[in-house]
């Protein structure tokens, strides 16, 4: 097909989306060039928020680094401190007491529950539909009143120790935990009669941003966003740590049950779905959870011995690697981060290739991107 | 208005030696200021429901600071955008970023004047009543797509854009959504259309209950009014969490006061229109307000239409907090590919059961085989 002579020239319009976007879901920038209303190009432009977490690592001790990973990713505050915790205590080999183990998976998996609804919440607000957002925050206080209750804090926790957690749990909390997951269980399927299975929503979602299983891994997704193209593939079961194998739990895989398979809909089924999981594990847990101590005898001045380690958990961003090189001093000598959200950025040119302008919205919210985990 | 002018000159001695045509402009000026208050007082008190509603639908209060409940939020609002600095970007082209809010305010402020509010509350009875509101609502899109583009911002250019195509796709099934109330009636005026659906059937004699085309009709125009008022879920011209806010994204101060004020004009004359054509307008269920005093009976019908386009008000409240947004490509399709043809069917369908059955509809036939 040869081009009209007689047509009037166009061009590709380049747009700027961000860094101040409201469905960027933070300071992401990415560079649109679109045709009309297709976009030929999406490149995202990340470091808006690079805090040099790596290099303050390495200044500070393995204690005083404890409350930057509150900031690694601040909707799931728990789950960093506590795999800060896991890997010093793998590299020191510290036997930590089983009751903080509980503790930890405890607050954790209600940790992911609230993660996710704020991307349930943040998705179904991208695609205009405001009211599940609202459904999803009402849910998330009162996870956060339970995280008050345990540490006095509502966003960024600082709860895990290396050895243990800060603080044994207060009287009424488990029972208050098992009250929540009452309360919240029958509220998952009220969201998929309301939104999930909108005809509008899943049209939105559905086919778009395929990512194949073999992609996928190629690319290195971790979490939902892999699981959401059919991989099985979940740390706690695969590469168990802490007192998760204890736990009866099912990973969530995407189905394709509304298109192709590890399209945005799956995606976002898989974080429903894992919510459900997580009500399970944590029923578990309360119902397990020994006495005992909740930490470790742990040296004031801590020396772990010479060596290099690499831990890697389950956050709900996906895979959180973290690599620490030890030379027997205070600090540690390098300290690197692997995230979920940075590793699917690389994705994202190659997926949102000829989208229009609103899927790039849909493709931001199924990744359920951070950026304090894509910048560090 | 003539008329109106030259009754009242009979009737007032005093007015005798005023020329006819000072008479005629004094009437024509206190009617708009009367719709004009009508319509303000709307949009206030609306875009304080609206966020009530939202309230209670969003598990969470709503407005609760101003004035007793909140109740004196809309009035602090409207202060608010009038104090507010009045910014043009730099680069805007001034006049015709200044003109743009006009062409909305006026779009959506001068399809008031032909609402059959009562028995005689009407402004103007046009003879060509809903084809002035198809052709005045058309100002919209002018000035829609004047604000993306003199805004010299690429978003508000895309939510331009986004609108003109929208606005212009839905007007068709539209139009042809509000045909069959036109072809029962006979009349292009809007009281006339009202009339028509008067009489003994009491409910039954609207034309939501004519027969079952002109059922449908209600729904296809319901559907299509909302697009063409960027109502959710088809507002993709300001689709906030796509376009940042869309054509009106630069706009701050009073012109975006205008902006949002037309939008809710627009939703009161969407609920109009569906009350006047199918839900039987002002009329009261087996009554004629007619018979009645003429304050009286004007009262009541007034009371009675309102309630009803409050009512679809409501509705549309209800759906834009409940529904998420359709894609762009998606909501063409859904014009073109869906809307428009079955509209036309149904117009065809109408148009068939008038010729066939002479113009009687299912409760009127049923209501002539008892006599």
């Amino acid at each position: 097909m040869t081009a009209r002579t007689d047509a009037l020239p166009t061009q590709e319009m380049t747009i700027n989306m961000g860094p101040q976007h409201p469905s960027t879901h933070g300071v992401l920038r990415v560079i649109l060039t679109t045709d009309g209303e297709v976009v030929t190009r999406a490149v995202p432009d990340v470091g808006y928020l690079h805090r040099g977490l790596e290099k303050i690592g390495e200044r500070v001790t393995y204690a005083q680094f404890m409350p930057f990973t509150d900031r690694l990713d601040y909707l799931a505050a728990m789950n960093c401190n506590c795999a800060w915790a896991w890997a010093v205590e793998k590299l020191a080999k510290i036997e930590v007491p089983e009751r903080a183990e509980y503790l930890r998976v405890i607050v954790c998996e209600l940790n992911r529950i609230s993660s996710h609804l704020i991307a349930f919440g943040s998705y179904t607000a991208d695609m205009g539909a405001f009211t599940p957002f609202l459904y999803a925050i009402r849910e998330r206080e009162r996870v956060n009143d339970l995280f008050e209750m345990i540490c006095g804090n509502r966003l960024t926790y600082n709860y895990a120790r290396v050895g243990g957690v800060s603080g044994d749990a207060p009287p009424g909390f488990l029972e208050k935990t098992k009250e929540f997951l009452d309360y919240f269980e029958p509220k998952l399927d009220e969201y998929n009669n309301l939104i999930s299975y909108n005809k509008i929503f899943v049209h939105r979602l559905a086919n778009v941003a395929v990512i194949p299983a073999e992609e996928a891994v190629a690319y290195g997704l971790t979490g939902p966003n892999l699981r959401g193209s059919g991989v099985p593939f979940d740390l706690r079961k695969d590469e168990p740590y802490s007192v998760y194998p204890k736990f009866d739990f099912k990973v969530c895989v995407g189905t394709g049950e509304r298109g192709k398979l590890g399209d945005c809909f799956d995606r976002y089924m898989v974080r429903i779905n894992e919510m459900r999981e997580s009500v399970k594990i944590v029923r578990q847990a309360v119902a397990q959870i020994p006495d005992g101590p909740v930490l470790a005898k742990v040296p004031r001045v801590f020396k772990p011995p010479v060596g290099e380690v690499y831990f890697r958990s389950e956050c709900p961003r996906g895979e959180t690697g973290i690599y620490l090189i030890s030379d027997g001093s205070v600090n540690p000598y390098r300290l690197k981060i692997r995230t979920g959200s940075f590793v699917t950025m690389n994705l994202f040119e190659k997926v949102t290739r000829g989208l229009m302008i609103a899927d790039i919205v849909a493709v931001i919210g199924s990744f359920d991107i951070i950026l304090p985990e894509i910048d560090r | 208005m003539e008329a109106a002018a030259l009754s009242l000159m009979n009737a007032v001695p005093l007015l005798a030696g005023v020329p006819l045509w000072a008479v005629t402009l004094l009437l024509i000026v206190a009617a708009a200021a009367v719709i004009l208050v009508f319509a303000l007082t709307f949009e206030g008190v609306g875009s304080l429901v609206l966020r009530k509603v939202a309230g209670d639908i969003q598990a969470r209060i709503g407005p609760n600071r101003v004035g007793p409940n909140g109740i004196l939020q809309f009035l602090a609002d409207g202060v608010k955008l009038v104090l507010k600095e009045d910014i043009i970007p730099a680069n805007a082209d001034r006049l015709l970023f200044k003109l743009a809010p006009y062409f909305v305010f006026v779009g959506s402020f001068a399809a008031f004047v032909v609402v059959p509010f009562g028995v005689g509350l009407i402004a103007a009875d046009l003879n060509i009543g809903i084809y002035y509101v198809m052709a005045v609502t058309s100002l919209v899109v002018i000035g829609v797509l004047l604000a993306g583009w003199a805004s010299n911002n690429k978003w508000a250019l895309l939510g331009g854009m986004r609108a003109a195509a929208q606005i212009v796709s839905y007007e068709i099934p539209v139009g042809m959504a509000l045909i069959p109330a036109v072809l029962i009636a006979g009349s292009l005026s809007l009281q006339d259309i009202v009339r028509s659906q008067g009489g003994l059937l009491g409910i039954f004699g609207w034309n939501l209950f004519h027969n079952p085309f002109t059922f449908f009709s209600f729904f296809l125009y319901f559907t299509a009014a909302q697009a063409e008022t960027n109502q959710t879920p088809f507002d993709l011209p300001e689709a906030e969490s796509e376009l940042v806010s869309g054509y009106n994204v630069e706009y701050s101060g009073i012109r975006f006061g205008l902006f949002f004020l037309a939008e809710f004009g627009d939703m009161f004359i969407v609920a109009a229109l569906a009350t006047a054509c199918f839900l039987g307008g002002w009329n009261v269920p087996f009554f004629h307000v007619g018979t009645l005093p003429w304050i009286w009976g004007n009262l009541l019908s007034l009371g009675v239409f309102l309630a009803k386009a409050f009512t679809m008000v409501l509705i549309m409240m209800w759906v834009r907090w409940t529904l998420p947004r359709l894609r762009v490509d998606q909501l063409m399709r859904m014009s073109w590919k869906y809307l428009v043809p079955l509209t036309f069917v149904n117009l065809l369908g109408v148009s068939l059961w008038l010729l066939v059955f002479k113009g009687k509809g299912i409760p009127g036939m049923i209501a002539s085989l008892f006599g």
